[in-house]
């Protein structure tokens, strides 16, 4: 029984350590690799070692009396009538206590420090949660973008989380995101979004992203890097789609992204392929839901109404959901139909598109940079 | 001679608490409604004030309206009171009297009430208006089920009276409907104080 | 002379004759006997285990792999949404029943419950929720918005698969909430004479305490419910942010419900446990009034936790550092109760039978889901953990391999009392050992893949997180549970080939069910016992000397046969109540207003009108004589 006991024991301590050294997935929180994140492993790991202690203890115990305690044969005579002891009682429920308390004390000054609000150089993004991807809104640089966070390495970001559909109207405010339609106005028939969680986990822990609420989280990276995450709240049938990337940078690199993302699109050149796509973009079904700043219809810049904007499709490494690379056969593929590509999403088309459309569209959309 | 034991007879078995089970078993039930009600009530508090679009309750309500019919349900358990009363003399009856009457201020109520919700409904209060239209006939709502289910169990009182199943000795069914029929008259008051009279600005 | 139990003589005729047969298949539907009602629940909850287990199987195949094929995004919302749902609500909510019905009358020296009718009423209603949730399976699909139905999902969500979900819940819960009741006023009124409260069984407190943890959390999700139903049904706004409304609202409702339903869920096996351990470690159980002290602690402290289920909504630090401490606390009574029973075993003479091992493997896999529990309540590091399947770790280790383990060692216990054979004991302990190993390929794994990344619910995985190993060992561990079940199903049906030979006292146990022969009469004891001690049964077989050691007691008798010639059975013919039709229709009117809520109206008036008949039926039927 004693060697069954040894080789349980190494065979949990090399999964433990199997685990933490499983090969870097990028979206592991046990590798934080900024101080948000790091802050909640340097709570989790001691209380986690502390766990382990009792946990051996508790199971050594169970394990020892029915090893030690099993009937022998033979034996007529019973066990000593032991009905309880006080002292035993008391002290069994106050040395937990006790732990406990040394448990909660830093417990609770980590949940104030991550509750505190940034001051200093701080970035502020709003993340807007859809059915099924993430949006990202820079409102100090004034940059409307999807799927891949961008930020630069050292610095706080404050990130302020709402849903689509509940009076966000593109328009952000500084650190708030619109919580509700303005008052007055009549409830909104537009499908209300669900809730999502944003958690990049290498960078910080989930926040819940709650229709009508704007709830705010904090992160920070301290290398350069490309960090997973996904959303962590079920919102329906493609939440497991629901992913995206934040890349850290240098701040060098981080000004020359946002300089490009402010930039208007550029017309692709008449009588080109590209030109028939943007002119289908424009007086077709895109613009109800697709913003590229820079192109007009009828003398008005188009406004996002519940989709991805596009002015820098190309700069970006992934779309739905961050899921899928942006290549022209999955462009394609998605512009035939994108139902079949992802159940449920919101992007109907009706009527569907036909080749030559899709072709012009695919053309038009790849001289995003 | 055979003797028979007879198990859960009446309301006169000898039991642990010396209480009846009917009885212990109405205490429980009720004080699992109040959990109900008070979810009911709590949503009702929490969403005061945050309705985006009116009408609002200072729109609608008519507190002495209310108060009137707040008022007939407060005499209704005074009549359910008479009525067990009445039934412990041996006064079968008086009680059908009482209890009839208590059915009335019921119906009353509740009539008073479907006048009132009309009234908002015309001028403009829906369900799906908004947060105050929905808490406020979900809570109001559940509340005149409950009256109503009362109402049915007085009936079902009188009826069973001309039955024999009543009597001086036999009559817990009263008892517990009396405990149910207070029960409901005394959410009313909680729900009357803080949906009605408690102003809120709007 | 045995006493003789008589059921009720028709006096009326027509509508209102009460059934007379006790044997076939119209006296299962009619019975009130608390004793049948418990193998109902059983065999019924047993049967949704299997289709659950089911479920979970298809569950582990999709995720077996990364961008698994094996259901589709649709599919495998409503699959693991009805594992959920039916694990919770119809496989480990009705084996507690099915103990509690069987158990509680016999444990406390009672004929019946105290109200017969309604308890064949809260069974036909679970019967028939769980068969109306099923149903939608074929009417449109089945509950896909996870057992928690989160708004405004649940109530955006396009077709009636949430309709099915609240109505169901809600059919659910009325039968519990009044099974609570019935429950409650037998353990409380019905106890035999010198049973004083602190004479009465672990088993006894843990289900007194679980009936009003029923009863004061069912109210509150039974509100929520109806609020989704009418967001969906009429427009409501409760969880309409457009409006105004507030999704939160709906997380508050349903977990504080939630979390007073996991002490519902794991009480009772605790209260199994507390009855296994003293009789095969031959000593009492250690610290009795503390081990129900912290029975009572946990209920009332579950009531002051539910927000820890929502550290990541955004309810803020002092919400988050309040519900952070109040879940630290009730970690102390929990633990206080793992300690007693240690201290049971301790210097005990242990035997590992089969009900023994299930009852050591509970303590032993309790303690991995209670210990990832108390890491739960270090709020920021679940920040990390919440909606991973570190969560998913956690609870399975206490509901499956805790709380299903607890109800497996009580059936092994229990099952020659109620069908009067043992189950074979080698098979058993194989039974228990492949569980053992399943459950933990199963769930330990899943400890390491939440916190390496993997959120909960989703229907794949991408390969880039090098997830697929340990999530291809939990697949493996759960095929292994379904061996282990399969075993058991091969037991239990064996045993039924047996004679009924069980002795009324197989195991030498130490409460007042083993008094009476297996399977017991009808009317359970020929004599109410007069109660003078905790454990009074072993009292009368065993004296405690001053040195504390056991001598047995001459001519206590040893509860295998009831006192011959005592002379008090001659002559006394027990009524016990009736069989009736009534509560079995009184139930099958909710499905048909389930039915109606959802398509037609009309059909919800035939439902209320089947519901009122029935309830006339029973008011006015002649009571039990």
């Amino acid at each position: 029984m004693r060697r069954i006991t040894r080789l349980a024991v190494g065979v949990g301590a090399l999964a433990v350590v199997a685990a933490a050294c499983a090969p870097n997935n990028h979206q592991d929180s046990l590798h934080p690799q900024g101080p948000y994140a790091q802050k909640i492993d340097t709570l989790f790991t001691p209380v986690f070692w502390i766990a382990a202690a009792i946990f051996f203890v508790v199971e050594g115990l169970l394990v020892a009396f029915a090893i030690r305690y099993r009937h022998r044969k033979g034996r007529q005579q019973a066990p000593p009538q032991i009905h309880g002891n006080s002292r035993l009682e008391i002290g069994w429920t106050i040395l937990p206590a006790l732990i406990l308390v040394g448990v909660a004390i830093p417990t609770v000054s980590t949940i104030y420090d991550l509750a505190r609000t940034p001051t200093g150089n701080v970035l502020n993004v709003n993340v807007v949660g859809h059915q099924w991807w993430w949006e990202f809104d820079y409102p100090d640089q004034q940059i409307v973008t999807a799927n891949e966070l961008h930020i630069p390495v050292g610095e706080p970001v404050y990130l302020s989380l709402c849903a689509a559909g509940v009076g966000y109207d593109g328009v952000p405010a500084p650190n708030e995101c619109q919580p509700g339609p303005p008052k007055g106005a009549p409830p909104s028939a537009v499908g209300d979004d669900v809730i999502h969680s944003f958690w990049v986990p290498e960078l910080a822990g989930k926040q819940d992203v709650v229709p009508g609420r704007t709830n705010h989280l904090v992160l920070q990276a301290d290398r350069p890097g490309t960090y997973t995450g996904q959303c962590a709240e079920f919102c329906g049938l493609s939440h497991a789609y629901m992913r995206f990337k934040v890349i850290a940078q240098t701040p060098q690199d981080f000004d020359a992204w946002v300089r490009a993302q402010q930039a208007d699109a550029v017309a692709p050149a008449p009588g080109s392929l590209a030109a028939t796509g943007m002119n289908e973009f424009l007086n077709g079904q895109c613009i109800a839901c697709h913003a590229i700043r820079g192109l007009e219809v009828n003398g008005q810049p188009l406004t996002a109404n519940g989709g991805p904007n596009l002015t820098h499709l190309m700069s970006r490494s992934c779309f739905r959901g961050c899921t899928m690379p942006i290549t022209k056969a999955n462009l394609e593929a998605w512009l035939h139909d994108p139902q079949a590509v992802e159940a449920g999403s919101w992007m109907q088309l009706n009527p569907k598109l036909t080749q030559d459309q899709i072709d012009a569209l695919v053309a038009f959309l790849m001289t995003l940079r | 001679m055979e003797t028979v034991q007879h198990v859960y007879e009446s309301e006169h078995e000898a039991t642990s608490t010396g209480l009846p089970n009917t009885k212990l078993a109405m205490w429980i039930f009720l004080a699992s409604d109040c959990l109900l009600f008070g979810a009911l009530i709590t949503t009702y508090v929490l969403y005061r004030g945050s309705s985006l679009v009116g009408p609002y309750p200072k729109d609608v309500f008519d507190i002495p309206y209310t108060s009137v019919s707040s008022f007939v349900l407060l005499a209704s358990s005074l009549t359910m009171v008479l009525a067990l009363a009445a039934i412990q003399r041996g006064d079968l009856g008086r009680m059908r009297v009482w209890l009839l009457a208590t059915a009335m201020l019921g119906m009353t109520f509740v009539g008073g009430q479907v006048y009132e919700f009309t009234t908002f409904y015309r001028e403009g209060l829906k369900l799906s208006t908004n947060l105050f239209g929905t808490t406020f006939y979900v809570l109001t709502g559940f509340h005149g089920t409950h009256v109503a289910i009362g109402i049915l169990m007085l009936l079902s009182l009188v009826a069973m009276s001309f039955t024999g199943k009543i009597t001086q000795r036999e009559s817990m069914t009263v008892e517990l409907v009396g405990l149910y029929w207070h029960f409901v008259d005394i959410v009313w008051i909680v729900i009357f104080t803080v949906v009605y009279l408690i102003p809120t600005g709007k | 002379m045995a006493s003789v139990s008589v059921p009720g003589d028709a006096v009326r005729g027509g509508l209102l004759r009460r059934p007379r047969s006790t044997v076939g298949f119209w006296s299962w539907v009619t019975t009130v006997d608390h004793k049948r009602i418990g193998i109902l629940y059983g065999v019924t909850a047993f049967l949704f285990f299997l289709v659950g287990g089911i479920e979970a199987l298809f569950i582990r195949l999709q995720l077996a792999q990364p961008d698994g094929r094996i259901l589709s995004p649709s599919t495998y919302n409503e699959f693991f949404t009805m594992h959920g749902l039916t694990m919770i609500f119809l496989v480990v909510m009705p084996l507690s029943a099915a103990f509690f019905n069987y158990l509680i009358p016999l444990m406390i020296g009672a004929r019946d419950v105290a109200f017969p009718r309604l308890n064949a009423f809260s069974y036909w209603l679970f019967l028939f929720a769980g068969l109306f949730i099923y149903s939608s399976f074929a009417l449109g699909g089945a509950p896909n918005g996870g057992w928690f139905g989160y708004a405004p999902l649940s109530t955006v969500e396009p077709g009636h698969n949430m309709l099915f979900y609240s109505t169901g819940l809600l059919m659910a819960g009325i039968a519990s909430t009044v099974s609570a009741v019935n429950l409650a006023v037998t353990i409380i009124n019905m106890r035999a004479p010198g049973m004083t409260m602190f004479r009465m069984p672990v088993f006894i407190w843990m289900a007194l305490v679980v009936q009003f943890l029923l009863a004061f959390s069912l109210p509150i999700i039974t509100v929520g419910l109806f609020e989704a139903l009418f967001d969906r049904r009429f427009g409501t706004h409760f969880f309409d942010p457009a409006a105004g409304g507030d999704p939160v609202l709906w997380q508050h409702l349903f977990w504080l419900f939630g979390h007073p339903e996991v002490y519902i869920l794991i009480l009772p096996a605790m209260g199994i446990v507390s009855e296994i351990l003293p009789v095969f470690a031959r000593k009492p159980l250690f610290g009795y009034q503390f081990v129900v002290f912290s029975g009572i602690a946990i209920g009332f402290i579950g009531f002051g936790v539910w927000a820890h289920h929502m550290f990541a909504t955004g309810l803020g630090p002092v919400a988050n550092t309040a519900f952070g401490i109040s879940t630290m606390i009730i970690a102390i009574p929990t633990g206080v109760k793992i300690f007693n029973w240690l201290g049971t075993i301790w210097r005990g003479d242990i035997r590992f039978t089969t009900p023994m091992l299930f009852a050591l493997g509970f303590i032993a896999q309790f303690v991995v889901g209670g210990l990832s529990g108390v890491t739960h309540a270090v709020v920021p590091a679940d920040y990390q953990q919440t909606d991973t399947y570190y969560i998913v770790a956690h609870f399975h280790y206490v509901l499956f391999a805790g709380a299903i383990f607890g109800l497996f060692g009580g059936m092994y216990y229990w099952w020659p009392k109620i069908f009067g054979r043992i189950l074979n004991e080698r098979v058993g302990k194989i039974q228990f050992w492949i569980m053992a190993v399943g459950a933990n390929l199963t769930f330990g794994p899943m400890h390491i893949l939440g916190l390496e990344g993997m959120p909960r619910r989703i229907q794949t995985y991408t390969p880039a997180l090098g997830l697929g190993m340990w999530n291809l060992v939990a697949t493996i561990g759960a095929f292994t549970i379904a061996v282990g079940v399969l075993i058991f199903i091969v037991n239990a049906v064996a045993s039924f080939r047996r004679p009924k030979d069980a002795p009324a006292d197989p195991w030498d146990a130490r409460t007042l069910e083993w008094t009476i022969p297996s399977p017991p009469p009808p009317h359970n004891f020929d004599e109410i016992p007069v109660v003078h001690a905790l454990d009074d049964f072993w009292h009368r077989k065993y004296a405690e000397t001053e040195e504390g050691t056991l001598v047995p007691v001459p001519a206590g008798g040893s509860g295998t046969e009831p006192p011959a010639g005592s002379g008090h059975g001659s002559g006394h013919a027990i009524h016990m109540p009736s069989p009736s039709y009534y509560p079995a229709v009184a139930a099958l009117g909710f499905p048909l207003i389930g039915y109606g809520v959802i398509f037609h109206w009309w059909m919800a008036v035939v439902g209320a009108v089947v519901v009122l008949a029935g309830l006339y039926g029973w008011a006015l039927e002649p009571s039990a004589e």
